[in-house]
């Protein structure tokens, strides 16, 4: 999908993407001339993560998650690719809209961090105090903002007043008008070092952080919890807990696999610029794990659903998760191997 | 997953807004995406999500009405925020906003606070003030959180 700007001769591409972070990046560059897909940004920058960390809460659950920090796909990916932003925060929120207004009159599409809590196009039931969603602002008409928010399929837009409010969402991860856009972009850039850089990443993380909440031990450390659910908690609560798990793993749109189809998508695609048919096969093996995260979800999704009732199923989630760790574990070892021999 | 496994469980979580791209696999073994309108297994979760949402709106009405806390306490809830999250909203301390909770507390606000609190909650001062929670509609449907 594509619109115009005449008078400043923005043309700004629009394509969704199952994830914001990856999304705004792809989206962005595709301006500049770098065509990158998702998966591809996604993989160079090591998006593929996990972690469980029961004291860390939100909402009074134990939080989970299958990703980086917010940002740091962003940060890896343009490190790797030689591509340097220009990033600010204003404390003056009339400000920000002025920094904003003379972007687009330059006709530079701008990157920004928002809450989704107000923002007023998301369906309701995605409407939680979450502060570190990425949209682009690429024009501006009257008094309306037209965005591309990659989890829309089409464009959107918002008012003066709507775009403040959630530039300036308040709590965990305020966003405080953050921005950027690129100010130097490589004319040639070195995809098949970043591919490897952003492997040897993962792979690391996957399998050499030696604290036992993050990683293939993470998925351990989890499956140790999960079993103790139903013996520590009410039959309500251990069915959130559970849950929670499901609602990272699922993300937006990723297939329910915590982001592992994507990165399968990534190690086909870097096969395919490697020029190395055993990296496809490995994408095989990834789908396979990421199958096992989807029956993970089914397990809990009926856990959830029968949530009154004493449930049998946690030890055969748990089982299922250690399964898939030590699947991971030989996984990541090989696709390291690999990795290092391109 | 096969492409033409992606389910299609629509449970109404996208209000018709957008539909999912997934990552899945072709008959070619090559990976492609499908637009979803949902999967049960993700649908129920994210009810459970709402339903804990509702319980705990629910609780802070009935506290709101027994006198045990004033109205910030359900808003609070109604609007799925937290004492810390209202407090960087209000710009003062968290104990600040704790103490407000007490229905004593509360009655001695002045107006500027009052409305600083109407704001946050995007809700009017009357409504605020005067509403007797006994008879509000309480159940919140899930496409009708806000």
């Amino acid at each position: 999908m594509t619109t115009t700007n005449e008078k400043n001769n923005i043309h700004f591409e629009h394509k969704q993407s199952a994830h914001c972070e990856n999304g705004v990046v792809s989206n962005m560059l595709n301006f500049y001339g770098i065509k990158l897909s998702e998966p591809m940004v996604f993989g160079i920058g090591s998006g593929l993560f996990f972690s469980h960390m029961p004291f860390l809460k939100v909402g009074g659950i134990p939080v989970t998650s299958f990703r980086p920090l917010p940002g740091m796909i962003f940060k890896r990916l343009s490190k790797r690719l030689g591509i340097k932003f220009e990033k600010h925060r204003y404390s003056n929120p009339h400000k920000s809209m002025e920094a904003l207004d003379k972007n687009l009159q330059n006709g530079i599409p701008t990157g920004m961090l928002v809450g989704v809590y107000h923002l007023t196009y998301f369906p309701d039931p995605y409407r939680f105090h979450f502060n570190a969603h990425n949209i682009i602002v690429f024009e501006k008409k009257d008094n309306t903002y037209l965005i591309s928010d990659p989890i829309m399929e089409g464009y959107e837009s918002l008012s003066y007043n709507e775009l403040l409010k959630v530039r300036y969402a308040r709590g965990l991860f305020a966003p405080k008008g953050h921005m950027y856009w690129p100010k130097f972009v490589p004319k040639e850039i070195d995809l098949k070092s970043a591919i490897k850089k952003g492997i040897a990443h993962t792979c690391k993380d996957m399998l050499t952080i030696p604290i036992p909440m993050f990683g293939v031990k993470g998925i351990r450390y989890l499956a140790k919890k999960v079993r103790s659910y139903p013996k520590k908690l009410s039959s309500r609560r251990a069915a959130s807990y559970t849950g929670q798990i499901v609602r990272a793993q699922e993300e937006i749109g990723t297939g329910g696999a915590g982001f592992r189809y994507m990165y399968s998508a990534f190690i086909q695609e870097a096969a395919e610029i490697m020029q190395n048919e055993k990296l496809r096969e490995l994408s095989f093996e990834l789908t396979s794990i990421g199958d096992l995260w989807r029956e993970f979800a089914i397990i809990t999704g009926r856990i959830v659903k029968n949530r009154n009732t004493v449930d049998e199923s946690y030890d055969k989630a748990a089982d299922l998760l250690l399964v898939i760790a030590d699947k991971e574990e030989i996984f990541f070892k090989e696709l390291n191997k690999l990795n290092k021999s391109l | 997953m096969k492409s033409k496994d992606v389910p299609q469980d629509d449970a109404n979580m996208m209000q018709g807004k957008f539909r999912e791209p997934v990552y899945s696999v072709d008959e070619k073994g090559n990976y492609t995406t499908v637009k979803s309108v949902g999967w049960d297994a993700k649908n129920e979760v994210m009810q459970d999500a709402w339903d804990n949402v509702n319980d705990r709106i629910e609780k802070a009405r009935q506290n709101v009405i027994k006198g045990k806390s004033s109205p910030i306490a359900y808003y609070i809830e109604k609007n799925i925020m937290d004492v810390g999250i209202v407090a960087s909203y209000m710009r003062i301390w968290k104990w600040r906003v704790r103490r407000h909770l007490k229905p004593s507390v509360f009655k001695n606000l002045s107006d500027e606070m009052i409305d600083k609190y109407c704001e946050v909650f995007g809700v009017k001062r009357e409504v605020f003030l005067n509403a007797d929670l006994r008879n509000t509609e309480e159940k919140q449907n899930i496409n009708d959180n806000n």
